[in-house]
């Protein structure tokens, strides 16, 4: 069943692919000449441009003009990828009611991957009750969102593609999380990368995407150097990348230090924090976080799928499925924490001031997993599973609720530019405010739950960044509020700021709609009924082995002082006063305010600079290095000094005897190895005859 | 033992297709042309049906030395011996099925293709040969003589600088092939023959293994080519013609890495040992620099090259480190590079072939009018960038947690390449191939053809069943590699038990 549940998604992208492929194909001509392509003209601009004429964007998301017609069996390649990401689930509820609650383990050998020496690497696929929340998490949202896509991009003539690469992401995301050993999880973890890559840069004729694209993949990469060495050193240390043998031989490893360029540092710290600033990459992490927003370039399901509900916690999990490892590392975990509080509030300061509809939800993703991560710091990994599990109903259905306000403003995404709409499409407006409450933690919404529990986690934690922590999630949940609020204000109330879009403005179909009505049920549902087995009593018993938790955070989150309490939810209410007054009440105090404290405001309007920054300490460095390397480095110094400096001394001195015939050159060259190799054999067999 | 001289067959067999072209196919015609394409590719392909029997009949748990042939040659210690191991048997097999891809490629050449086709199959023979060589002698007939040939590929069919890089090629290699061919002659006059199984278990002086390791690595380093002896390649792929570029990269690059593992480090351990910081380091600023120059290439070919000599980078530092995993990652890496990078260097041949130029701003968009070919890059992309579940991953991967466990400083900063990698591959990628087509030359564009496939799908099966199931390749090598390190850690481990007693 758990092959089933993992292969299909792929079979669905392998099929959906081929399909892609030959449609393609059949639209374009083979043919290696273009005319006049014979002579060495080095032209070729004369045959006819047909079919391909530039597609004007406009900048705009999700706008691709209808030029093309639809590719053949698109239909077919919907079909069949919704239809298996369906099946598996189905399997995957049922797996999770197994293993998580009749204790069904699961541990498949599929294949041998990687052997050498004592590096035994296998495909498996491992399920315990982590995996199994996983699975039902990424099912569900994909599954969902492979069904909202067949409305939302019906206007796209690439769909075959599309749902490739989206099934191909649901597989990769699921070999990430049924992963047995880091090397599978690595495989994964870049197969998502890909994945994302391919979908931020579907619309590959908009240089903005392509741009987007490579970012995201250049900085998950900076994020995976730290991974590989952390599997690296978790190699060297254990000898093995296998889970179970890494968590039985961890403890030995305590006090122990190895030499890292030149300092003794504890050698499980260094190896928990090479492999963190991997999870800091996905989970796109203050200092690593910039490629989160540009990824909002995608088509809205991706945002919705891998930005928001899926890929952007593999970090989490990551950090979860090593529960064993950080356990041990205590200032590992006070990094987290302190990662995870400042990028809470970091990203939620940059949300109060954006205007792109995606991009508010974009940083408020952002935000929330920072949350996570201060309960990884604080130990409580089933709390942070448990806020991943509610967070992935809410996000997906906040992207798809913006989905589908872009989708009926054809293509508007700039808040500034709507207002009013809840008349004109009520469905999503209800769907969007139940996905705001539940973001901003209104009691008995599923997020209510879920953040509750992670600012008390950090409360009681024994971290040296606790109360940092607790500070910032605090003051982050009422910034939360005040930008969802803001964003649920703007756009849906108060007057129409562009009365052509407005007008225009419909509701989506039913493909759509569905999707959005059962994440709403999740957004609402979800909280409750799992609060026992994710942050109560009912923890040990559910998880078991599958992590392993701080001995006595549980217990000390439920004797916290009543205040603290209720402090997330005063926060809360306080966020949503000051939207209500900033955008109904008195519309002119936030320009007012905007204008009083200018440099701030640019200061959050720009991301905190970080762009620029990372534009001068890296990437023209790197240029410049790259440029005088090449010239300087290669051209000046080696060659000069080398092959051209000799060439240069031979040629004087051979000018004046020999007419250098270029094209002959070559003949003399040889004339003079072999006369050089013949010498050197007579000289060593004269010799060696003697 | 053989019935028949099998290794002997696949080496000269080439060199019989030659001379059937020579004797055949002479003359400038259309029907000489003709009948010297299918001769070579009759040849190539028969030679690649033979060199599968060599795959059928080796034994993988044998770490010695299999098919071995000897007769006389020279004198009474200088012998013609031949014989493959887990070695070098994959690299047989790889020059074996790489060229009648090259030929395939090479179909539309129109300038002297007899003697072309016949350079090709010199050079298969040379190659083979350099890898099947069991004599130090014999090795370094072929190792030298393969130039030839690349010479001729270059300089005859090369573009428009081939003189230049063809004189730059030579004055690199001639200074390493003197240096090595006086250390032949040192470790002959130390040991009294030439054979190499038997120089392998015969200790050598350690000053002298000081010296002969410097030599050999004179040559095997320009050949890698190694910082900062690389500046040859570069400009040798940008002149040489499509096929001759798959084969540069693809397997005479390998010739020095072979050298590595067949000479420097069962012959001269102590050497090797000594000197792999400086190995190590060369290594390090080699993936780490070239990377950063391929970041702001302007030609697709020079890009893609200079990704050749950080991807060999992974493989000096993986041999010398002396792991398990370091070594057989490195075999890995070269096999894998082979694939990858003679792929990669097809597809630039694709799209040279149809605009001639390499210039990568003459290019933008051709996605819209060549999505097999996209599809196709992008796969040989991921590759080259190392992304798990291709075989570039496998053998970056390998190296680089072989290393970790020598040298924490090199495996850190040669993972550096991995980001710089990624950095120049998509940026290569996304200005060929995505983007709006609004160039008018590109406007009539047209995608793969059946040839063009027949030469890049056998490719691209390969780097991903190895990227999925690397198991059969790395069992393959296992043996061979086992008994290398083993016997190259025996060697360092007794000079510092030496070391200690005194």
């Amino acid at each position: 069943m758990v092959q089933a549940i993992v292969f299909l998604p792929l079979l669905g992208a392998i099929l959906a692919g081929l399909i892609a492929l030959a449609g393609a194909h059949a639209r374009n001509p083979s043919g290696d000449t273009v005319e006049h392509a014979h002579g060495h003209d080095g032209h070729g601009d004369h045959g006819h441009a047909h079919a391909s004429h530039a597609h004007d964007d406009h900048g705009h998301d999700d706008h691709h003009a209808p030029a093309e017609p639809a590719a053949a069996g698109t239909a077919a390649a919907e079909f069949i990828t919704t239809a298996l990401l369906f099946v598996s689930a189905a399997l995957s509820w049922i797996t999770f009611v197994n293993v998580g609650f009749f204790k069904q383990d699961v541990l498949i050998h599929v294949l041998p991957w990687i052997n050498s020496g004592d590096l035994q690497i296998a495909w498996s696929l491992r399920v315990d009750t982590l995996t199994a929340v996983m699975l039902v998490v990424v099912t569900t949202v994909s599954s969902l969102v492979h069904l909202y896509s067949v409305g939302y991009m019906d206007e796209d003539p690439h769909r075959p593609r599309f749902f490739a690469y989206l099934s191909l992401f649901t597989f990769a995301m699921l070999m990430l999380v049924t992963s047995d050993n880091l090397v599978q999880l690595f495989f994964g973890w870049e197969g998502v990368g890909l994945a994302s890559y391919l979908l931020i840069g579907f619309w590959y004729q908009k240089p903005s995407a392509n741009a987007a694209a490579i970012k995201a993949f250049v900085v998950n990469r900076v994020g995976d150097f730290g991974f590989s060495l952390g599997i690296f050193a978790v190699f060297m240390l254990i000898g093995s990348t296998d889970f179970d043998t890494i968590f039985a031989a961890a403890p030995g490893l305590t006090g122990k230090t190895i030499n890292f360029l030149g300092w003794n540092v504890d050698a499980l710290t260094i190896t928990c924090l090479l492999l963190f600033m991997g999870a800091m990459g996905k989970s796109a992490q203050f200092l690593l976080h910039t490629w989160l927003p540009d990824a909002m370039e995608g088509p809205t399901p991706v945002s919705a799928l891998i930005h928001a509900a899926t890929m952007v916690t593999a970090g989490v999990f990551m950090v979860a499925r090593l529960s064993p490892l950080f356990e041990l590392a205590p200032n590992a975990q006070a990094f987290v924490m302190l990662i995870g509080g400042t990028t809470a509030f970091f990203a939620a300061t940059i949300g109060l001031v954006q205007n792109d509809i995606k991009r508010i939800v974009a940083y408020s993703t952002c935000s929330q997993l920072g949350y996570m991560f201060v309960a990884m710091g604080a130990g409580a990994y089933s709390v942070g599973m448990f806020h991943l599990f509610t967070h992935a109903f809410f996000k997906a259905l906040l992207f798809l609720g913006s989905g589908s306000v872009i989708y009926a403003m054809h293509h508007e995404q700039d808040i500034r530019n709507m207002g009013g709409l809840w008349r004109k499409i009520p469905y999503t407006y209800a769907t969007m405010v139940i996905g705001t409450l539940a973001l901003t933690g209104f009691p008995l919404t599923a997020g209510y739950f879920s953040k509750d529990a992670i600012i008390e986690s950090a409360f009681v934690s024994h971290n040296p960044f606790a109360f940092y922590g607790f500070l910032m999630t605090v003051v982050a949940a009422c910034l939360t509020s005040f930008y969802s609020w803001r964003l649920i204000f703007k756009t849906f109330h108060g007057k129409p700021h562009d009365q052509h879009h407005y007008e225009a403005a419909h509701e989506a179909p039913l493909w759509m709609l569905v999707p959005l009505g059962v994440l709403s049920a999740g957004s609402l549902l979800a909280g409750l009924p799992f609060k026992d087995l994710f942050a109560g009593h009912g923890v040990d018993e559910f998880f078991r082995a599958s992590l392993k938790m701080h001995p006595h955070i549980l217990e000390e989150m439920h004797h916290i002082p009543a205040a603290i309490a209720y402090l997330p939810t005063i926060m809360m209410v306080i966020g949503l006063y000051v939207a209500w007054l900033f955008y109904i009440r008195r519309p002119y105090l936030p320009v007012e305010l905007a204008n009083q404290h200018g440099a701030l405001y640019r200061f959050l309007l720009n991301k905190w600079y970080f762009d620029e920054l990372y534009d001068i300490i890296f990437v023209r460095p790197a240029k410049w290095l790259g440029t005088t390397l090449w010239k300087k480095g290669d051209g000046f110094i080696i060659d000069g000094f080398g092959p051209n400096g000799v060439a240069a001394r031979v040629l004087d001195v051979t000018r004046g005897v020999v007419r250098i015939q270029t094209g002959y050159l070559y003949h003399y060259a040889f004339v003079m190895l072999i006369g050089a190799a013949g010498l050197i054999t007579w000289f060593m067999f004269g010799l060696g005859g003697q | 033992m053989m019935t028949w001289p099998i290794l002997s067959v696949v080496t000269f067999l080439p060199a019989v297709g030659a001379l059937l072209i020579w004797l055949m196919a002479r003359g400038g015609d259309e029907a000489a042309a003709r009948n010297a394409r299918w001769i070579a590719l009759w040849t190539t392909l028969i030679n690649f049906a033979i060199s599968l029997i060599l795959v059928a009949r080796f034994d993988p748990t044998q770490a010695g030395f299999q098919f071995v042939e000897e007769g006389r040659w020279l004198t009474s210690t200088i012998a013609y011996k031949m014989g493959v191991d887990g070695i070098s048997l994959p690299f047989v097999i790889l020059t074996t099925a790489l060229l009648p891809l090259c030929i395939i490629a090479s179909w539309k050449v129109t300038n002297r293709v007899p003697a072309y086709m016949m350079a090709f199959l010199i050079l298969e023979a040379l190659m083979v040969g350099t890898f099947s060589a069991l004599d130090l002698l014999l090795f370094y007939v072929f190792f030298e003589g393969g130039l030839i040939p690349m010479f001729l590929i270059i300089g005859v069919w090369g573009g428009p600088r081939r003189v230049y890089a063809t004189f730059k090629f030579f004055l690199y290699t001639l200074l390493g092939s003197v240096l090595m061919l006086l250390a032949i002659m040192a470790l002959y006059w130390n040991a009294g023959t030439t054979d190499i199984p038997t120089l392998m278990t015969t200790a050598v002086p350690r000053n002298l293994q000081t010296w002969a390791w410097l030599a050999f690595f004179a040559s095997f380093a320009v050949k890698m080519p190694m910082w900062p002896v690389h500046t040859w390649l570069p400009d040798a792929h940008v002149e040489a013609p499509t096929a001759g570029s798959v084969i540069l990269a693809a397997i005479l690059l390998k010739m020095g890495g072979y050298g590595f593992l067949r000479f420097s480090l069962p012959m001269f351990p102590l050497a090797s040992h000594d000197f792999a910081p400086l190995v190590f380091t060369l290594s390090a600023i080699a993936i780490v620099y070239t990377s950063l120059v391929a970041l702001m290439q302007e030609d697709m070919k020079k890009l893609i090259a200079y990704s050749s000599v950080a991807h060999m980078g992974f493989v000096t530092m993986g041999i010398f480190a002396g792991t398990m995993q370091g070594v057989a990652g490195g075999v890995f890496q070269m096999v894998s590079h082979g694939l990858v990078s003679g792929a990669l260097f097809l597809c630039v041949g694709v799209v040279y072939d149809r605009m001639h130029t390499r210039e990568i701003a003459a290019y933008g968009g051709v996605v819209n009018r060549m999505p097999l070919y996209a599809f196709v890059f992008l796969t040989f992309t991921m590759a080259n960038v190392g992304l798990p579940g291709t075989s570039g991953f496998v053998g970056e991967f390998l190296t680089l947690i072989g290393t970790f466990k020598v040298s924490i400083p090199t495996a850190f900063f040669a993972t550096l390449g991995v980001i710089l990698s990624a950095a120049y591959a998509l940026w290569l990628y996304r200005k060929i191939v995505f983007g709006a087509l609004v160039k008018p030359s590109l406007a009539s564009i047209k995608d793969l053809t059946f040839r063009e496939v027949v030469t890049l799908g056998p490719l691209l099966v390969l780097t991903i069943l190895f990227g999925f199931y690397p198991k059969p390749l790395l069992d393959f090598s296992a043996a061979s590699v086992q008994q290398l390190v083993t016997n190259y850690s025996h060697a360092i481990t007794a000079v510092k038990a030496a070391a200690l007693m005194q």
